[in-house]
């Protein structure tokens, strides 16, 4: 199976209270914190990896990861790290952050598609600066694809996967037929929820999360092809159609008190917030 | 001029409340847009449905009724609002799984603009309808407009109150689209349901929360203080990762988003991701072992305890109270 993993850098989001909006309000400062991985896209090639091996011989991969991301020349660093984790080749669509939207993302990914011809392509449900939630959805109409969008499950059967999504009042499985596209919930990397054909499920068990790449790996990545392209070469319009305008801070909440027992707690609702 | 249109979600037969918040949101969006505002009743079966959608005070309700459209997938459904929508300034619906998962895809087919879960439409700017939505986890806003001749827009639920039912819309029968390759490559399996008696979510006065401290004993300490409260019951991720509770309970940024009068989260430490999800609550209470945990940044009460002693002791003090 060959799949492709959009990846995303985003500004550390464990730190993101400490993004700041300049009283102009022309940008979002993201200064003070580090790049990290979008972490849903490190569950896709998470994912990818599981579907691209036997569980108990992961060593030898059985299919084609290839991972791609659109920005300046430092996300390489991101898609470095993914080639290191275990992803076969990278494709760089350089463009700065600001000048693309999620139509922009998907159109760009389709033209991909369409050279790369992946069985799958496995994205994150949201990035988690945007918050967007749309490129897995666009890019599957634009395709005329089936899919399947917050996945918390997926395991691979004869040329389909059969997958389960969470969704309001519990979890919907839909079988996709390949080619298909998939977009990860945060439960996707537990140890039991995805399996290729050829892991033996009853028996075999990941560790919880995302694998870490070894040294060796990392020394190895940089020899690893790394292809960069223009966003102009793969959509020929490319105008935004969502415009940031400006941004703003959030309102602040501020620390309430802490009480000193069960009792003044449920005095402090009643009698004070009146919630009782 | 420019009219509205909702996508209303269904479940069970019966119109998702999640429908009304987006109805408040195309009631704004018309007036500013000197026009009206129809609702899209789309599935099987739907006449019960669209039954309650004709109190929402919409120009008319539109019933795209039809077998294929027996289990949703988006594959079968987004032809039909795709047609109908491209007649429309603004289609619209709710941030939840299934508005996106729809609405996107819809955008998709229109190559439209697509504002996800905004949280306010501000005053026009420039003769646009102008959105505000949250990004960063909520620690920023952002301000934008679309530039297509649809609209594609998700709202917040617990930023737009549900509209009041009131009125009697007329409702016509619309034509189901001729599906999309897509579809003969998907197949709709089977739903696992972990329906509750308790009130959902995004819609509870009442929301108690649990972290991964409760460990198997979750629903155990959580079960009688929701009793109590009315309340509807929500995780964290670790809680929901760890199988304590069903996913479809985690509130945050990556989960659901809450804004009840009253919300107890119980050990649950207080990551940013958590805190996105319903540091717009009226009053937030916490009970934590750990004096420093940062959920204590933005509660009204805390209480530093056991939660084990604690909860049940809270449950019995007001029971009491309340009697
Ligand atoms: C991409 C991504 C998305 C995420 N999205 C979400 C999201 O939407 N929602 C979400 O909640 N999280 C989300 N997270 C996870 C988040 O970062 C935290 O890991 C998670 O919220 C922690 O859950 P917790 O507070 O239950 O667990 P912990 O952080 O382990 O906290 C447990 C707390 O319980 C307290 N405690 C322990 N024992 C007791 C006791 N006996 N009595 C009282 N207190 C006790 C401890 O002091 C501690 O503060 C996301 C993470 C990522 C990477
Ligand atoms: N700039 C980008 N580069 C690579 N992948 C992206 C980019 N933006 C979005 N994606 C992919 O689309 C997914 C959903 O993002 P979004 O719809 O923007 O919230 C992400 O998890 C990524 O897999």
């Amino acid at each position: 199976m060959k799949v492709l993993v959009p990846l995303k850098r985003v500004a550390d989001p464990d730190n993101a209270n400490k993004v700041k909006v300049p009283a102009d309000g022309s940008k979002v400062d993201t200064g003070s914190l580090e790049w990290k991985a979008n972490p849903f896209d490190e569950y896709a090639l998470e994912t990818a990896l599981r579907l691209t091996e036997d569980g108990k011989a992961q060593k030898k991969r059985l299919g084609e990861v290839v991972v791609a991301t659109f920005g300046p020349k430092d996300t390489e660093t991101t898609l470095r790290a993914a080639l290191a984790t275990g992803a076969d080749r990278a494709i760089r669509v350089d463009v700065e952050d600001e000048a693309i939207d999620g139509l922009l993302v998907a159109k760009a990914l389709a033209k991909i598609v369409e050279e790369e011809k992946p069985d799958l392509v496995l994205l994150g449900k949201q990035q988690v600066d945007g918050d967007t939630n749309q490129v897995g959805q666009l890019l599957a109409e634009l395709l005329d694809w089936p899919m399947a969008t917050f996945a918390g499950t997926v395991q691979e059967e004869d040329g389909a996967l059969l997958v389960g999504r969470e969704v309001d009042g519990g979890q919907l499985d839909v079988r996709v037929k390949l080619p298909a596209l998939v977009t990860v919930d945060l439960r996707v990397v537990n140890p039991t929820s995805v399996y290729s054909k050829v892991t033996d499920k009853e028996k075999f068990k990941y560790a919880e999360g995302v694998r870490f790449a070894p040294l060796p790996a990392i020394m190895k990545a940089r020899k690893k092809p790394l292809d960069v392209k223009k966003l102009g070469d793969l959509v020929s319009d490319t105008a935004q159609k969502v415009k940031y305008i400006r941004y703003e801070a959030p309102p602040q909440r501020k620390a309430g008190e802490k009480v000193a027992d069960v009792d003044t707690l449920v005095s402090k609702l009643k009698n004070e917030a009146k919630v009782l | 001029m420019g009219n509205v249109l909702v996508v209303a979600e269904v479940a069970d037969g019966k119109l998702r409340k999640t429908t009304h918040s987006a109805v408040t949101f195309a009631k704004e969006a018309a007036a500013q847009l000197g026009g009206s505002y129809d609702i899209l009743v789309i599935g099987a079966g739907v006449d019960g449905a669209a039954a309650d959608a004709a109190k929402l005070g919409a120009g008319k309700v539109l019933v795209a009724d039809d077998a294929s459209l027996t289990n949703y997938l988006a594959e079968t459904y987004a032809p039909t609002v795709a047609e109908i929508g491209k007649g429309y300034s603004v289609v619209c619906g709710t941030a939840s799984p299934y508005g996106k998962d729809l609405l996107a895809r819809v955008a998709g087919k229109l190559d439209a603009g697509f504002a996800s879960d905004i949280t306010s439409l501000l005053p026009q700017e420039g003769g646009k309808l102008t959105y505000k939505r949250p990004i960063y986890a909520g620690n920023a806003f952002v301000v934008c407009q679309l530039a297509s001749d649809v609209e594609i827009v998700t709202v917040r639920q617990s930023a737009f109150d549900a509209a009041a039912e009131g009125g009697d819309s007329p409702v016509e029968k619309a034509a189901v689209a001729g599906a999309s390759a897509a579809k003969d490559r998907i197949e709709w399996v089977n739903f696992n349901s972990v329906k509750s008696e308790r009130p959902e979510l995004a819609e509870a006065d009442v929301v108690v929360s649990g972290g991964r401290a409760l460990k198997e004993q979750f629903y155990e300490i959580l079960d009688p203080l929701a009793d109590v409260l009315g309340a509807a019951i929500g995780a964290s991720r670790a809680a929901c990762d760890a199988g304590y509770c069903a996913p479809d309970l985690q509130v945050g940024q990556t989960g659901k988003i809450v804004a009840p009068g009253l919300y107890i989260a119980i050990g649950i430490s207080g990551a940013i991701q958590h805190l996105a999800g319903m540091k717009s609550s009226k009053v937030i209470v916490a009970i934590n072992k750990d004096e420093e945990a940062p959920i204590y940044q933005i509660t009204d009460y805390g209480l530093v305890a056991d939660l084990f002693k604690a909860v049940p002791e809270l449950t019995e003090k007001i029971k009491a109270a309340k009697a």
